[in-house]
C-alpha cells in the first residue's frame, strides 16, 4: 500500500540479507571446492567451535543496539576461566558453586560499568576500556601461569558429545543456541527489548516518553557481563583451562561479528539472528582456510578485515540517505 | 464545575546559571479547558513546561495535581500522574514502528511477552480516530514530520491523560493538519481533559483557547479569558514596551520595495536535483529579497540547499557573480560569500555546549582558517557588538547557547553568519517558532540588510511575512517551482495562497 514505508522497511533489512546471502554462498563455494566440506557436521562444528563467541557476541549486540559498546567482554571472559580454574583447581570448590559464582561476577561487573557509564554520563568506550584492563589485570593477580583443568565434570563437559542422527553437537553449541533464542525472545518480544531499540533510536525521545533508561542501560551492560562470563564458562569446557591470555581480542570479534551482523553501531537497528549469522560467517571463514589448507590462519583477519569494510560502507549507503 | 484545578503552580522559581527563567509565576489549569500559554522567547514558557513535566526540577514554589503537592522527579513519573506531553520537536524513536512510539512503555502483553498483534490493532484504532491514513507497522522515520507529530498526539492521548500539554505542536503542520488536531482536542476537551497549549500563532489561540496566561521576563503578567482579550493588549502584554518596534512593521502594512536594477548575484539555471526539486530558475541581485513561498515539504529547503551547495545538484547551471560555478560543499559556498541560516537551529547549526561568544565567531574563524586565529579581544569585541545590535538575551556573551530561549538562539545564529559579512544570506524559516517581538525585529533587520546590498532568500511559511520583505517571490508546490511573482504592491497572500493550492499563476 504504502511503496515508501515498504521500502523504508526493507531497507533495514539488507545487512541482513546480505549476510545470509554471503553465508549461504560461501558455504557453497567451499562445497564445490573441498572434498567433505559439504555435510551436516562441518555446520555444527561452526557452533561447537564459536559457541562462547556467539554467547559474547549475544550480549555485545544489546549493548550496540543501545548505541553503546563492551570492550571489556574479552578479559571478563578470560578472567572467568581464571577464576574458575583457580577454585576449582586450587581450592576444590565444585563447579555447580564454581558456575553460578563466576556468572554472577560477570553480571556484576557489567552493571557496575553500565551505572558508571550513565550516572557519570561518560562514553562506554573508555569505561569498558578500563573494565578491560581491569578485568585482564586481575587474571595475573591469580596465577601467570594457566592453570589446566582436570575436575571430571568439566572434563565430561568438554568431551560429551550429543548425538543428533549420525552427526553431533556439544552441550556449549547447545547452551550458545539457548542463549541466542533467549536473547531473540527479550529484545523483540519484551519491553526490556524494546527500550533497548527505543534507547537506540533517540536517547533524548526514550527518556521524555518516560521509559526506564537507566535501568534499560545497566541491564544491558549487566546482560553483556552475564554472556562474557558465560562464555568464559563455555570456554573453560573448551580449553580445560584458565589463563589470562584467553580470548584476548575477542572483543572485537564480538563487535565484527554484530557489525557483519546488521546491526547498526550506531543504535537502535540490527536483530539477534543477524548475530548468529555473523558469528558463522566468522566460523566459516576460519573453516574455509583451515580447509584449503596452504593458506596461513592470519588471512581469517585478512579477510574479516575485507568484509567489515564492505559492511560499514553498506551501512552508511543505506542509513546515509536518511536526509 | 470550576471548583478545583487540576494543576496548579504557585510561586514557582527556576534558576540557571545567570538567567532566572520563572521568577514566581502562578498558573491554573482547569479540567475541560484549552488554555494557552503565551509569551516572548524566554518569557520562562518552556521552562514551565519543563517543571511541570519533571525535566527541570523548580528552586521554589509548589506544584498541586488536584489539589495535593507533588513533586515530580522526571517525565515517567509526570506520566504516571497524568501529565502528558507533546514537544515542539518531535520526541519518538524513527526506528521504531508508529504503532511501538504510541505504546512503547505500556505495551500490551500476553504471558508477559509483547502482543504484537493487540498493539498494531489497538495503534491502527487510535490512528483511525485522529482520521490520520498512517501504515501503523511502518518505521516512524518514514513518516512526514506532520504525521509524525501526530502520532506524538496520539500516544499522549493514549496515555490517558487528565492534563496534556501541547508545546507548539501546530509549528510543523499544515492547515488541514491544524484543523484535524483541534478537532482531536476539542473533543478531549469535552471529555474533560486540561490542555495546555502553546502556540505562536495568535489566530490558533483565539480560536481554541479558553483562557489564556501570559508570562514575561519570566514573571506572571496575568491570566485573562481569551474571548475579553484584545489582541494588541495581548500582543502588548507579552512584549511589553517594546511594542514600538512592532508597530513599525506591523498592521499589515509593507513598505514599498522597488526591486533594484543591475546584474545578478546569484542566478540558477534549471537547477534541480532528484527526489529533492524539480529545476528552476531563480536569480538574486544585491539588495534585493527573494521570498520563497510553499507548504512545508514543498521544496523550498531543498531548493536553497543546492544554492549553497549543501546538496549536490544533479542538473542546471548555477552561476555566481556571472560565473558558472560549480559548488563542491558548503566551504565552497562560504568562500563565495553565501550564509546559509538554516531551519533546524538545534541540529544543524548552534552547539549547545559552547558559549555564545564562541557560536558567534565560530564561521568568521572557519572562513579565516586555524593558522590565523582571532584574538581574544577580537572575539569579544564581535560578540559583544553583535550582543547588542540583534539585542540576543541574556546579554552575557559568556552564556552557554543550550540555556538561550528559541529566538536568542536563532539571533546567535543569525549573528553568526552576518558577521562574516555575506553577500547572499539564505534565511530558512528564521522565525519559526519564535514570538511575536523577535519576529518583527528579525524582520527590521532583513529589510534593513537588504537595503544595506545584501542579497537575501528569505524562506517562510508565513505569506505576511514573506510579502512584507520581498520585491519577487517564488511559489514552490510539490517539489516545483510554479511561479514567480513580482511583489509590485498589489499582491496579496491570497493571491500567493492560491497559487500555492491550484499550481498556477492565476
Amino acid at each position: 500500500m504504502n511503496v515508501h514505508a515498504l521500502t523504508a522497511r526493507l531497507r533495514g533489512q539488507i545487512p541482513l540479507l546480505v549476510t545470509a546471502v554471503l553465508l549461504v554462498s560461501m558455504f557453497g563455494v567451499g562445497s564445490v571446492q573441498y572434498d567433505g566440506f559439504f555435510s551436516g557436521q562441518v555446520v555444527l562444528n561452526l557452533l561447537i567451535d564459536n559457541a562462547f563467541l556467539l554467547v559474547v557476541a549475544v550480549g555485545m549486540t544489546f549493548v550496540v543496539l543501545t548505541g553503546g559498546i563492551d570492550l571489556s567482554v574479552g578479559a571478563v571472559v578470560a578472567l572467568s576461566t581464571m577464576v574458575s580454574a583457580w577454585l576449582v583447581e586450587r581450592h576444590g570448590w565444585p563447579p555447580l558453586l564454581v558456575i553460578p559464582l563466576v556468572l554472577l561476577m560477570g553480571t556484576a561487573g557489567g552493571w557496575l560499568m553500565g551505572w558508571i557509564i550513565h550516572v557519570f554520563e561518560i562514553q562506554p568506550f573508555i569505561v569498558t576500556l578500563a573494565g578491560m584492563f581491569l578485568a585482564r589485570g586481575l587474571c595475573y593477580t591469580i596465577s601467570i601461569e594457566s592453570i589446566s583443568i582436570t575436575d571430571p565434570q568439566y572434563t565430561a563437559m568438554a568431551q560429551t558429545r550429543i548425538p543428533l542422527g549420525s552427526l553431533f553437537v556439544s552441550p556449549s553449541a547447545l547452551i550458545a543456541l539457548l542463549v541466542v533464542a533467549a536473547g531473540f525472545v527479550v529484545l523483540h518480544h519484551t519491553r526490556l527489548g524494546r527500550n533497548v531499540y527505543a534507547l537506540g533510536g533517540s536517547e533524548q525521545s526514550a527518556l521524555l516518553m518516560g521509559l526506564p533508561v537507566q535501568r534499560t542501560r545497566t541491564t544491558v551492560y549487566a546482560i553483556s557481563g552475564f554472556c562474557s562470563a558465560l562464555g568464559g564458562v563455555l570456554l573453560t569446557f573448551y580449553m580445560l583451562s584458565g589463563y589470562g591470555l584467553h580470548a584476548v581480542g575477542l572483543e572485537l570479534d564480538a563487535i565484527a561479528a554484530v557489525v557483519i551482523g546488521g546491526t547498526l553501531l550506531t543504535g537502535g537497528s540490527g536483530y539477534l539472528l543477524g548475530t548468529l549469522l555473523g558469528v558463522l560467517v566468522l566460523g566459516l571463514i576460519q573453516t574455509v582456510i583451515s580447509f584449503q589448507g596452504t593458506l596461513s590462519s592470519w588471512w581469517t583477519r585478512i579477510v574479516i578485515g575485507a568484509l567489515l569494510f564492505v559492511f560499514i560502507v553498506l551501512q552508511r549507503l543505506i542509513t546515509g540517505r536518511r536526509r | 464545575m470550576r471548583q478545583q484545578p487540576v494543576l496548579e503552580v504557585r510561586g514557582i522559581r527556576k534558576e540557571f546559571p545567570g538567567v532566572v527563567a520563572l521568577d514566581g509565576v502562578d498558573f491554573r489549569l482547569f479540567p475541560g479547558e484549552v488554555h494557552a500559554l503565551m509569551g516572548e522567547n524566554g518569557a520562562g514558557k518552556s521552562t514551565l513546561i519543563k517543571v511541570l513535566t519533571g525535566v527541570h526540577r523548580a528552586d521554589g514554589g509548589e506544584v498541586l495535581l488536584a489539589g495535593r503537592p507533588v513533586r515530580i522527579g522526571g517525565p515517567l513519573e509526570a506520566q504516571q500522574a497524568g501529565i502528558s506531553t507533546v514537544y515542539q520537536e518531535v520526541n519518538l524513536c524513527p526506528n521504531l514502528s508508529v504503532a511501538e512510539n504510541i505504546f512503547i512503555g505500556r505495551e500490551p502483553r500476553r504471558f508477559g511477552l509483547v502482543d504484537w498483534a493487540a498493539m498494531r490493532r489497538r495503534a491502527a484504532e487510535l490512528v483511525r480516530e485522529l482520521d490520520l491514513d498512517v501504515d501503523v507497522s511502518a518505521p516512524l522515520g518514514s513518516c512526514s514530520i506532520a504525521v509524525q507529530q501526530l502520532v506524538a498526539i496520539v500516544r499522549a492521548v493514549a496515555v490517558s491523560a487528565k492534563v496534556l500539554i501541547l508545546d507548539e505542536p501546530t509549528s510543523s503542520l499544515d492547515r488541514d493538519e491544524v484543523q484535524r488536531l483541534f478537532a482531536v482536542m476539542r473533543r478531549l476537551r469535552d471529555q474533560g481533559v486540561a490542555i495546555l497549549f502553546v502556540s505562536h500563532f495568535l489566530d490558533q489561540i483565539y480560536e481554541i483557547c479558553d483562557r489564556t496566561t501570559v508570562l514575561r521576563n519570566g514573571r506572571l503578567e496575568g491570566e485573562y479569558l481569551t474571548a475579553e482579550l484584545d489582541r494588541m493588549e495581548l500582543v502588548s502584554r507579552m512584549i511589553g514596551a517594546e511594542l514600538a518596534g512592532l508597530d513599525q512593521l506591523g498592521g499589515g502594512k509593507r513598505r514599498e520595495r522597488t526591486a533594484p536594477a543591475g546584474p545578478a548575484f546569484l542566478q540558477a539555471d534549471g537547477l534541480t536535483r532528484r527526489g529533492a526539486v524539480e529545476p528552476y530558475e531563480l536569480d538574486i541581485r544585491p539588495g534585493e529579497v527573494i521570498g520563497l513561498a510553499g507548504l512545508l515539504g514543498s521544496g523550498r529547503t531543498e531548493a536553497a540547499r543546492l544554492l549553497f551547495g549543501a546538496d549536490r545538484s544533479d542538473g542546471g547551471t548555477l552561476r555566481i557573480d556571472g560565473a558558472v560555478t560549480a559548488l563542491r560543499g558548503p566551504r565552497d559556498a562560504i568562500a563565495r560569500g553565501i550564509a546559509f541560516c538554516s531551519e533546524n537551529r538545534k541540529t544543524e547549526g548552534l552547539i549547545g555546549d559552547l558559549t555564545v561568544r564562541e557560536n558567534i565567531v565560530l564561521a568568521l574563524q572557519a572562513s579565516r582558517g586555524w593558522t590565523r586565529p582571532l584574538s581574544r579581544t577580537a572575539q569579544d569585541a564581535y560578540a559583544l557588538r553583535w550582543i547588542r545590535a540583534l539585542d540576543i538575551r541574556p546579554g552575557n556573551p559568556e552564556a552557554p547557547v543550550r540555556n538561550l530561549s528559541g529566538g536568542n538562539q536563532q539571533k546567535v545564529l543569525l549573528a553568526r553568519w552576518l558577521i562574516t559579512d555575506p553577500k547572499l544570506l539564505i534565511l530558512d524559516e528564521p522565525t519559526r517558532g519564535i514570538d511575536v517581538g523577535a519576529k518583527a525585529e528579525i524582520q527590521k533587520l532583513v529589510a534593513g540588510l537588504a537595503e544595506d546590498g545584501m542579497a537575501v532568500l528569505f524562506i517562510s511559511a508565513e505569506l505576511e511575512e514573506v510579502l512584507r520583505l520581498s520585491h519577487r517571490v517564488g511559489v514552490l508546490r510539490d517539489h516545483r517551482m510554479v511561479a514567480r511573482l513580482d511583489n509590485d504592491g498589489e499582491l496579496t497572500p491570497e493571491h500567493v495562497m492560491a497559487t500555492i493550492a491550484s499550481g498556477a499563476h492565476p
